[in-house]
């Protein structure tokens, strides 16, 4: 068994609205494993969302245990959350979140920037490499604007690899693309994976989870179930098969 | 981050939106502008008043009577005494520390040549009055000793005296003209000295010998004040202690009675005027300052919805590894770059009206370094102190809420 990367025990998450205590997570417990590549699945309002942002430290649990990498998460200050997203965490959001008016490169250099260690000229070169893995390297003077969808959600995987994370963040980050441009997303996440890098990647599109290695399922703020992925599709694959457009 | 880098960004959003960059500057840029121009406005003034009271003599120390006198009767209730001219022998006598000494009468009146008049004043002196009161001589000569003596009928004209009783044409010296019916010679013209700082005109006289004014003119035996030249500006103090125990002599007055006499220094003048120039100064600077706090509040106002605009990327920057302390610097080097950017403007602006202002009014306006100094500091600490609370704003956001926002 390899090494455990995410440890939670009995994780429980409220959000006070006024008078309504709304219970987003009761009691989750989750362990996953370096190398693995889970889908959190679940409806909408089920917890998904909640769960990822506890995972990627922008976001506090009411109560319960969060090991990331060896360290306990829960007793760090403000900072030292910031110096843990910015070594061990990156992250892949359903809206790219790209800085606008910047260039792709720029783009995947910030996280380097909050990192004093990374010289501007290795800071250079990693985000360069970075695109390159993400099959941009020839777009890397490209503003947001200039770049597709599909592009710009390649770019903020770029960002979300430059500082070599632990783990990788997704959340929905194939929701606003079509079926071709989420399997290519999919094939890149695939060939991450295959190099070893652990990804959790929350979707409601079963399709798409069955790309993955693991599926964790959650109902009103429980996991109700999970199971490995027998043999997960390749997306490689699965993008010969698609239709070539005609029009 | 480092701050090389928090600049660039912090340039990059400025330019980003530059009208909106040079609007919010441009309050700084007229407060900063004004406060210089101000500042400079009201140094020039003074320096002005200072230049116009120094060129009313050299070193002067006036002795006039304790209070108003009228026709050699005492008119208010303090204790005085006219002035004669034993009191102007017994200061030459007794007091090292002037150069020179005269009496001072004078008497106003119609004056006639031909067909012109003209209402203007005598004044009458000694031979040393001139040197005392820095006035040259443009044509002509000044009254000798002996026609002091002799209460001669001659006198020196000033220009405008000149212009309106013989114009352009006839030159005046040589020529009679009749002040009071009394007719008098004109043996010289005086050279111009122009309005002073209180839209006197310095050209409107006549000079003479004291002796023609009190005798021939107005008929009376006091004089009307004493005019003194002091060695130095620094001996004006010694010059009133020895002025004021020759006249207490003289006066015979004694021992814990209030001076009969009142003496006035030209520096008191210059210390007099100066002052209302300070606080003209310091008035006009707080009103420009004022206009710099607005600006303040301008930036202020713009940083807050800066923030606000790029909560994403607050959160954004936050998820990558952004601290607290990154994300206020980003946001103080930004308002602090708005500030410091429209202050060099301001400064630019301001050196450049003070210029303008000063041709157009005559002043030696100075721009003063300190003031431009001043101007950067104040520029950099507004930057600083009205970015701190929007910059706080957005340090200390929780992540998550910053990258949900809408
Ligand atoms: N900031 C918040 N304040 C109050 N309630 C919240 C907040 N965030 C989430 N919730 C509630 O927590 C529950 C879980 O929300 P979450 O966003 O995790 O759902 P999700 O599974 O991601 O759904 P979706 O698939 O629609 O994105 C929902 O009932 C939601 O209303
Ligand atoms: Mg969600």
């Amino acid at each position: 068994m390899n090494k455990e990367i995410i440890s939670i025990k009995d994780l429980r998450k409220d959000f006070h609205v006024g008078e309504v205590t709304v219970h987003a997570l009761r009691s989750v417990d989750l362990t996953i494993h370096e190398g693995d590549f889970v889908a959190i699945m679940g409806t909408s309002g089920s917890g998904k969302s909640t769960m990822l942002n506890i995972l990627g430290c922008l976001d506090k649990p009411s109560s319960g245990s969060y090991l990331l990498d060896g360290t306990d998460v829960s007793n760090l200050s403000k900072n030292e959350l910031a110096r843990l997203r910015n070594l061990k965490l990156g992250f892949v959001f359903q809206s790219y979140n790209l800085l606008p008016r910047t260039s792709a490169l720029e783009n995947v250099e910030l996280p380097l920037f909050y990192n004093n260690s990374v010289k501007p000229r290795e800071r250079r070169e990693r985000a360069m490499a970075a695109l390159g893995a993400v099959g941009l390297a020839d777009r890397v003077h490209h503003m947001p604007n200039q770049l597709s969808g599909g592009q710009q959600q390649r770019v903020a995987i770029a960002r979300s690899l430059v500082n070599d994370p632990v783990v990788i963040l997704a959340d929905e980050a194939t929701g606003n693309l079509d079926t071709r441009t989420s399997y290519e997303i999919m094939a890149l996440f695939q060939d991450l994976n295959a190099r070893g890098k652990t990804i959790v990647f929350v979707t409601h599109e079963p399709e798409i989870a069955g790309f993955t290695t693991r599926n964790v399922h959650f109902r009103d703020g429980n996991i109700v179930k999970q199971h490995a992925v027998e043999n997960p599709g390749s997306a490689r694959e699965m993008l010969s098969t698609l239709p070539v457009e005609t029009d | 981050m480092n701050i090389t880098n928090l600049s660039k960004i912090a340039l990059s959003a400025l330019m980003r939106n530059k009208f909106r960059a040079f609007l919010t500057m441009l309050g700084i840029i007229i407060g900063v502008a004004s406060v210089i121009a101000m500042l400079a406005i009201g140094e020039g003034s003074k320096k002005s008043i200072q230049q116009q009271i120094s060129s009313m003599g050299s070193n002067l120390v006036m002795v006039m009577p304790g209070s108003q006198m009228m026709g050699g009767v005492q008119q208010g209730n303090s204790s005085s005494k006219a002035l004669e001219i034993r009191d102007v022998t017994a200061i030459r006598e007794a007091c090292p520390s002037i150069t020179a000494v005269s009496p001072e009468v004078r008497g106003g009146g119609q004056v006639v040549a031909g067909g012109n008049n003209w209402p203007t004043t005598f004044y009458g002196g000694d031979v040393n009055y001139l040197d005392i009161k820095k006035v040259e001589i443009k044509a002509g000569r000044m009254f000798t000793e002996q026609e002091v003596n002799a209460a001669a009928k001659v006198c020196l004209i000033g220009q405008t005296v000149a212009d309106n009783l013989f114009g352009n044409e006839v030159d005046p010296v040589g020529q009679t003209i009749r002040f009071r019916n009394i007719p008098v010679k004109v043996i010289g013209l005086l050279e111009e000295k122009g309005e002073n700082t209180f839209g006197m005109d310095q050209d409107d006289l006549l000079i003479g010998p004291y002796t023609t004014v009190q005798k021939r003119i107005l008929a009376i035996t006091h004089i009307n004040a004493i005019l003194s030249s002091a060695v130095s500006e620094e001996a004006t103090t010694q010059a009133v202690t020895e002025i004021t125990a020759a006249m207490r002599a003289s006066h015979k007055q004694a021992e814990g009675e209030e001076d009969d006499f009142q003496i006035r220094t030209q520096a008191e003048l210059v210390s007099t005027f100066s002052s209302i120039s300070d606080i003209l100064t310091t008035l006009l600077g707080a009103i420009s300052a004022i206009s710099l706090l607005v600006g303040g509040i301008g930036i202020m106002n713009i940083m807050y919805v800066s923030v606000t605009e790029r909560t994403r990327e607050i959160g954004l920057r936050m998820s990558t590894g952004g601290r607290g302390r990154d994300i206020l610097m980003q946001f103080l080097i930004e308002s602090v770059m708005l500030s410091v950017i429209g202050g060099i403007f301001g400064i630019v602006l301001g050196v450049v009206a003070s210029s303008v202002i000063g041709n157009l009014t005559g002043w030696p306006i100075a721009v003063m370094p300190e003031a431009v100094a001043l101007s950067f500091v104040v520029c950099t600490a507004i930057g600083i102190f009205f970015g701190w609370y929007p910059a706080r704003k957005a340090a200390n956001l929780n992540p998550i809420d910053a990258l949900r926002f809408e």
